[in-house]
């Protein structure tokens, strides 16, 4: 027998565990409040770690970047000099973690929340800061279920699923020609209430949903799937989910000799998207909501600003700057940080965003925002069209 | 009918895939009766040293042949898995041979989530995409669709698992390897290093996780640090099915899975009526795990052993 030895490979292994251990913990940003200044904390959420951390990161690089920017300008509520604090929890995009770290925001008294990023952890988390009282505005939850909850914390900066749901719809059969449409989506809340959307569209538009089958957020293989939707003959494949799945999927789907057409929601119009499915991207079709960044009133602005800190801008880094932007305004109006204070606020907020006009209606939805069309071309996303939706107008 | 056919064929690459890492399931049981819960993060490895060195490559616009820069990405895979494999079983394992089971398997599964955390460490927690190295060609098989790389794929298993086969049936490592998970002390006694023999099983079951987890990635063209650990409990499950501690059951498991679930998740909507759909693909390879251990605990080809007392 070995003894020494032992003992030996395992202090080895337990100080690597340990090594591993610190490189992997979160740096701690330190709250220095010098005297006659307040600290507000505002939270933010978003997937830190897991298949969506990119755009989780960039979510929190643009509150950031609007929180330093209004720190640096200096704010005076109620008489006292405040200074905002960013305190970023990370999700894993997975709803349970979300209720999780929700509670633990509300536990730390944080004056509101920016996220989360995904539909399916805004909304099991918005219960708990409206129990709580909390303002939350999401960058990017669609999900039409967010607001319809009736809770009366939660705003959005961003288009809803309904009406990117219709303009995808209608784009399929009308712009694209498509008349036989299989829909896929990963049952996650956002992929799943954007392929209900689009399903009714396409109905509505005289299309013929020919197959709806599902998969997950965390599959890669979709062999079987797209085999069983091979055989029903479809002109246009309709993928509600994220970048990471449709990737694959488009490039499986042209293994097959599939021809029809893929097309993708918000979730597939990233730049990982096409670094992913490299040349299968080609004559992809994807909506996004708002505007391109160029055509955003204070987007190119937005993106020098950005890029210089913190190089490319994934995708909703602006709504995350818009949303932290939009918080403190209401706040200003209400001369306080408190939750109660500034609540009744947010509503009556009327500003001049990077990603356009800032107002929300009864539910907390953004106003008047639109739906933008893209196309791969030449690997590159090229904008095709905007679609400019009414919020209000589409209600139920 | 032509539907069916491109299931199977769907389901023969998977389930050869699952076939090879189960192997490393199931040699280590048999000759430790430990399951090395590492060995999918091993398979992720492989996948991410491979990328590593391919994107080196294309990043500096070599002229060289893509089958030549994925043959040496391959080979470096191979090289790094079966260093780890033998640091795994150095490291976390031999250190507590004698120890009781259960802390094994828990050095295994802490083994498993050091791997998973390294990885990330070093790649990110983003998909890494596959380039485009291979020309992919396909050709109409009675309707279905088979590419090369599947071709080569199914092949490479095959000749793999044959070799693996032979080297444990008639080589001296094999019968050494045969005897010590017979009998760890005899066949000490009689002369063989049982140290050496066990740590070659482990470098063996590596270099078969190295090749897998690079036609994995190849395959479905991505890979990610997290990507071991729902293939690894597949072919554990895999591994179960076919009877754990048995090479040839570990094959047919694979195999069988493979195709289970290729057909579970092309059929289960319409068998249902919409009921279930095809998002409970992964689910077939656990209900299959519950059914073996349920009505066959020993697996399709492994035989009952008496319980030690």
């Amino acid at each position: 027998m070995s003894g020494p030895r032992m003992t030996h490979w395992t202090v080895w292994a337990f100080i690597l565990a340990l090594g591993l251990n610190a490189c992997g913990k979160k740096e701690e940003t330190a709250t220095g409040a010098t005297a006659g200044e307040t600290t507000v904390k505002i939270g933010q959420v978003s997937p830190l770690t897991g298949p969506q951390a990119h755009l989780g990161k960039d979510n929190d690089n643009g509150a950031r970047l609007a929180l330093d920017e209004v720190n640096a300008a200096g704010v005076t509520l109620g008489g006292r000099k405040v200074k905002f604090v960013l305190v970023s929890e990370d999700d894993m995009a997975d709803p349970r973690t979300a209720t999780i770290v929700a509670q633990k925001l509300v536990d730390q008294r944080v004056a509101g929340v920016l996220g989360h990023l995904n539909s399916g952890t805004s909304i099991p988390a918005s219960k708990i800061y409206f129990d709580a009282g909390i303002p939350q505005i999401s960058p990017s939850a669609t999900a039409i279920a967010y607001t319809a909850q009736g809770f009366k914390t939660a705003f959005r900066v961003m288009t809803n699923d309904r009406q990117q749901g219709k303009v995808l719809g209608e784009f399929a059969v009308k712009q694209l020609g498509a008349k036989r449409i299989a829909i896929i989506d990963d049952r996650t809340a956002y992929g799943q209430g954007l392929a209900d959307e689009v399903e009714k569209a396409v109905k509505a538009s005289g299309g013929e949903v020919i197959a709806r089958e599902f998969t997950t957020d965390r599959s890669t293989d979709f062999l079987a799937i797209l085999t069983s939707i091979k055989a029903k003959k479809p002109e246009l494949l309709f993928y509600g989910g994220m970048d990471a799945q449709g990737a694959p999927m488009v490039k499986q789907l042209r293994s097959l000799g599939i021809q029809a057409k893929f097309l993708g929601g918000d979730g597939v119009q990233t730049s990982e998207f096409l670094k992913l499915a490299g040349a299968a991207a080609g004559d992809v079709t994807a909506s996004s909501p708002g505007l391109p960044i160029d055509s955003m009133p204070g987007g190119p602005e937005f993106r020098k600003k950005f890029t210089d800190r913190y190089g490319a801008i994934q995708t909703y880094a602006p709504y995350a700057y818009d949303a932290a932007m939009t918080m403190v305004a209401a706040m200003k109006m209400a001369d306080s940080p408190e939750p109660a204070r500034y609540l009744p606020m947010l509503p009556r907020v009327e500003r001049a965003g990077v990603t356009g006009q800032i107002s929300f209606d009864e539910r907390g939805d953004i106003r008047g925002g639109a739906i933008t069309m893209y196309r791969v071309r030449n690997g590159k996303w090229e904008v095709l069209e905007t679609v400019m939706g009414d919020a209000a107008a589409d209600k139920k | 009918m032509d539907i069916l056919t491109q299931q199977l064929i769907n389901g023969l690459v998977l389930g050869s895939i699952y076939a090879l890492v189960a192997l490393g399931y199931t040699m280590v049981y048999g000759i430790l009766e430990l399951i090395n819960f590492a060995h999918g993060e091993v398979t992720m490895f492989g996948a991410m040293i491979s990328l590593a060195v391919i994107g080196a490559f294309t990043a500096n616009g070599a002229e060289v042949n893509g089958l030549v820069i994925v043959a040496i990405g391959l080979l470096a895979a191979i090289a790094v898995c079966v260093a780890l494999g033998f640091l795994i079983e150095r490291v976390a394992y031999r250190p507590l041979r004698r120890a009781p089971r259960l802390a094994a398997l828990i050095t295994a599964i802490g083994m498993s989530i050091v791997l998973q955390n390294l990885a990330m460490l070093i790649w990110g927690k983003q998909y890494i995409s596959f380039p485009p190295l291979l020309p992919l060609t396909s050709f109409e098989v009675g309707g279905a669709v088979i590419t090369n790389l599947q071709i080569f794929i199914v092949t490479l298993s095959c000749l793999l698992m044959a070799g693996l086969l032979l080297l444990i049936k008639r080589t001296r490592l094999g019968r050494a390897m045969r005897a010590t998970a017979q009998a760890q002390d005899i066949a000490g006694l009689m002369g063989i290093n049982i140290n050496t023999i066990i740590s070659l099983t482990f470098m063996i079951g590596a270099a078969l996780a190295a090749i897998a987890g690079v036609m994995v990635s190849a395959y479905y063209g991505l890979a990610h640090y997290h990507m071991g650990f729902m293939l690894g409990l597949k072919a554990f499950t895999a591994a179960v099915l076919g009877g754990i501690g048995n090479v040839a059951g570990a094959m047919l498991g694979g195999l069988l899975l493979g195709l289970i679930e290729s057909l579970g998740a092309g059929y289960i909507g319409t068998l249902t009526g919409g009921f279930l759909g095809s998002h409970y693909q992964d689910v077939f390879a656990f209900f299959v795990l519950i059914l073996v251990l349920v009505f066959r605990p020993s697996g399709l080809l492994g035989e009952r052993v008496v319980e030690r007392a």
